[in-house]
């Protein structure tokens, strides 16, 4: 069913104005459109992060829906026990309703310190959908490096010096560990193409399973950029190839999106002063190296898709 | 909102009231203030999807105007719109 | 009057009957030595059917206590069992549940901290755990255990707080012991149908656990917090007297051994308490005034009952099995050294660390703490607050 605007702005907003997150943040876009494309009541578990901070500063919280959160790592291993919770109740006939249940954490939360819980709530299989708001360093504490800040970027532990160009190494390929690990349904989207997140998130949870899906969620304050740019820069990420819109169902691999005209990476990393420094001239090797990595992943990722056409 | 007194606590680390950060007004943090033009807009809800701070009115499918009292003037809606009909002003020089 | 049931079983064995019985709607938990049988053996009944318990076998303790969190929020009643390391993988996360005020139940097979890495029983696994919020029981054998863990299960849902309890790793847990069991029946209609305070199932009443709370509020919290813990002592000796009505087993704060008439007292918790009360039938046959008290509910302190039982005492011994490390004593000797501080003609009291990594506790070493304390009692001198005993010197 195609994702129809105007019948989801029928629909009411799980999350509410007045939360404390910056002004233009992408984290709250992924979540409003993430809550708008489910029907059925949402149960959440939030890992420590950006998102559970600023949406719960006591006595405040811009939840509609029933809500947890407990610490840092554990939003995979929370969801786990209160989906068991539902599958014991409703084996004993105490609970009824339909439920989904939903599990937030940013990169960090989930590629690193996060990591371990999410594959073990995967392996169980618990029938959970687990959102990985990315947005590429630890924002929260001030724009750490996590092992999801791309290549080249500056953050503030790693800092672009003389010897140093910002992170050394590639982001960490965590779409491609869960969906290997064998996770029912397992997704990449952007906030800037809200038809595909939406599709996606219905799919995730009309599975029988654990999934995962996920977001990019630029981080104005961390990313060096203006306020307003935030989707826009979100889709420059997926017209560049650095950020392909794509799904693993049952082992398959599918490509959602294929841009029109794939664009330079240059013009997805220029407005942002996180990788201003890759623009001098010491630094063009880097940049070459960083379009080929891209490059080189969207090729293996449509090789991939090409083995289940 | 008057803080509970420790007495008043209820048991648990809870908020009871769900949504009520909506009596929390971000206003006050903008700089510029998004102002639409209705006479340009044609409701696509661009605007609305792409606004994190759920400060887009809208009624029977319609952009009917922005929830001044929440939004913090980042202007994400303003660059979505594809007719142009957001533009943002300058806090007080209206 | 019913024929007694009488069976043999390992106290992992003992516990997890008890667990049966209870039969909560989510368990998770992560095997680990010497806790492992607890959940091999209630494996066995989820795979049969015998319980309708949602099992999560995680793959951490961390995730275990996590899960539990997720679980008890959502309104089940929630079990999970570990030892040692695993507790102290969950440090985080005990501080968090009580917090929140979870009645989840956990049992907790005592076992040395790392390093050296031991599997074997001291307490200091548990006493690292004292200031988390977590009610405390101890429990000298696998009868103490199996009847702690049923009555945990109600102190824990009267109260909104977590409950641990404890017993001896190996010594308790792995040894054979004849237990006398409740019926299934009589366990069910015990514990009862647990009703939540809330429960985050509740889709119609939506509410958020967990907010951040700053310098405003975060101090209101957590003195709310504090007095939940007054609640802990009438529910424990109300429970306890519903049991015994079924049970005929008297359980209270803590447990007195000869302690009426006696001058020197010895404190110790757990298993060490039996060899304990050998070593008294033997003095006392010597016409020699001693006693003993073995501590039941360590968390929350019974601060007043403590004081009342220990304070005729002229010199008391607490046996610790467990340091502090540039602290002054085991932590069972400061809660009680600190309790008679107050008191008129305050007894002596002094410490004896024994048994760390599951050394052996002779009969010959607590002889020998009673005549360390006759002489103090002699004397009136102590040449040292805090000795090892068992120890190569």
């Amino acid at each position: 069913m195609p994702v129809n605007i105007k019948e989801l702005s029928r629909k009411e907003d799980r999350l509410t104005g007045g939360h404390r997150l910056c002004a233009g943040c992408g984290a709250p876009i992924a979540v409003r459109q993430i809550l708008l494309a489910i029907d059925k009541p949402v149960v959440a578990a939030n890992a420590t992060g950006c998102l559970e901070v600023a949406t719960t500063i006591y006595p405040y919280t811009a939840w509609k829906i029933p809500w947890i959160h407990s610490a840092f790592e554990n939003a995979a291993s929370t969801i786990s026990g209160l989906e068991a919770a539902y599958q014991s109740l409703k084996r004993q006939g105490k609970i009824t309703e339909d439920i989904a249940f939903i599990a937030f954490g940013g990169d960090g939360g989930t590629y690193d310190i996060g990591f371990q819980a999410l594959s073990g709530a995967m392996e169980r299989n618990h029938k959970i959908l687990y959102i990985c708001y990315d947005n590429e360093a630890y924002m929260n504490t001030g724009i750490q490096r996590s092992s999801a800040t791309p290549l080249g970027a500056w953050t503030t532990t790693t800092p672009a010096g003389k010897v140093r160009p910002g992170k050394l190494g590639k982001k960490k390929d965590i779409v491609a560990s869960v969906a290997e690990q064998g996770a029912v349904y397992v997704a990449q989207a952007s906030i800037s193409n809200f038809r595909d997140l939406i599709e996606k998130v219905r799919k995730a949870v009309s599975m029988d399973g654990a999934t995962f899906i996920n977001v990019l969620s630029p981080c104005p304050r961390g990313w060096r950029t203006d306020t307003s740019e935030t989707v826009n820069i979100a889709r420059l990420a997926v017209e560049t190839c650095f950020w392909p819109l794509y799904e693993v169902e049952d082992g398959r691999w599918r490509i959602n999106y294929i841009p029109r005209q794939k664009l330079p990476i240059t013009e997805y990393l220029k407005p942002q002063g996180r990788f201003a420094h890759l623009f001098r001239p010491e630094n063009a090797q880097l940049l070459e190296e960083i379009q080929k990595e891209v490059d080189a992943k969207w090729e293996l990722l449509q090789k991939k898709a090409q083995l289940f056409q | 909102m008057k803080l509970p007194k420790w007495k008043e606590m209820p048991e648990g680390i809870v908020i009871l009231e769900a949504g009520n950060a909506q009596e929390y007004e971000t206003g006050s943090w903008r700089t510029f203030r998004p102002v639409v033009d209705k006479s340009k807009c044609i409701n696509c809800l661009f605007c609305w999807i792409y606004c994190p701070d759920t400060s887009i009115i809208v009624k029977d499918e319609k952009m009917e105007g922005i929830d001044y009292a929440h939004c913090k003037g980042c202007g994400i809606c303003s660059k979505v719109c594809p007719v142009k009909a957001i533009s943002m002003v300058e806090e007080g020089s209206l | 009057m019913k024929t007694k049931n009488l069976i043999a079983l390992e106290g992992n064995q003992a516990i997890a009957l008890a667990m049966k019985q209870i039969n909560p709607d989510v368990v998770a938990a992560y095997p680990i030595t010497p806790q492992t049988e607890i959940v091999q053996v209630f494996s066995e009944y989820v795979a049969n059917g015998e319980v309708h318990t949602e099992f999560v076998t995680v793959e951490s303790e961390h995730s275990a206590l996590s899960a539990c969190i997720g679980a008890s929020a959502a309104g089940a009643r929630t079990m999970t069992a570990t030892s040692s390391q695993g507790l102290a993988l969950m440090w985080e996360m005990l501080y968090i549940a009580s917090g929140a005020r979870l009645p989840i139940v956990m049992t907790v097979v005592n076992r040395a901290l790392s390093s050296p890495i031991n599997i074997h029983c001291d307490h200091s696994d548990a006493m690292g755990a004292r200031d988390s919020g977590w009610v405390q029981l101890w429990s000298e054998t696998a009868q103490e255990a199996y009847d702690n863990l049923i009555q945990a299960i109600r102190i824990a849902e009267s109260v909104n707080l977590p409950v641990m309890v404890n017993m001896d790793g190996f010594i308790t847990s792995h040894a054979e012991e004849v237990i006398e069991p409740l019926d299934d029946e009589e366990v069910k209609h015990f514990v009862g149908e647990y009703r939540p305070l809330r429960s985050l199932l509740d889709i119609e009443h939506p509410f958020t656990v967990g907010p951040l709370a700053l310098q405003d509020s975060y101090f209101e919290f957590k003195r709310s917090q504090a007095e939940a813990y007054k609640r802990v002592i009438p529910v424990l000796k109300r429970v306890a007297d519903e049991f015994s009505k079924i049970t005929g087993r008297k359980y209270d704060l803590f447990e007195t051994y000869n302690l009426d008439d006696a001058e020197i007292g010895l404190v110790v918790l757990n298993s060490t308490a039996g060899t304990a009360k050998e070593v008294i039938d033997v003095l006392r046959g010597e016409g020699k005034k001693v006693g003993l008290l073995k501590p039941r509910l360590f968390r929350p302190l019974p601060v007043e009952e403590l004081r009342e039982a220990l304070s005729k005492l002229k010199v008391i011994g607490v046996m610790d099995r467990a340091d502090t490390f540039g602290g002054f004593g085991g932590p069972l000797f400061t809660d009680i050294r600190s309790i008679l501080y107050d008191v008129p003609n305050r007894p002596i009291v002094t410490d004896y660390i024994y048994g760390l990594g599951g050394r052996d506790v002779t009969t010959e070493q607590i002889f020998k703490v009673f005549e360390n304390l006759e002489n103090i009692y002699n004397t009136g001198k102590v040449e040292s607050l805090v000795s090892y005993v068992g120890v190569r010197e």
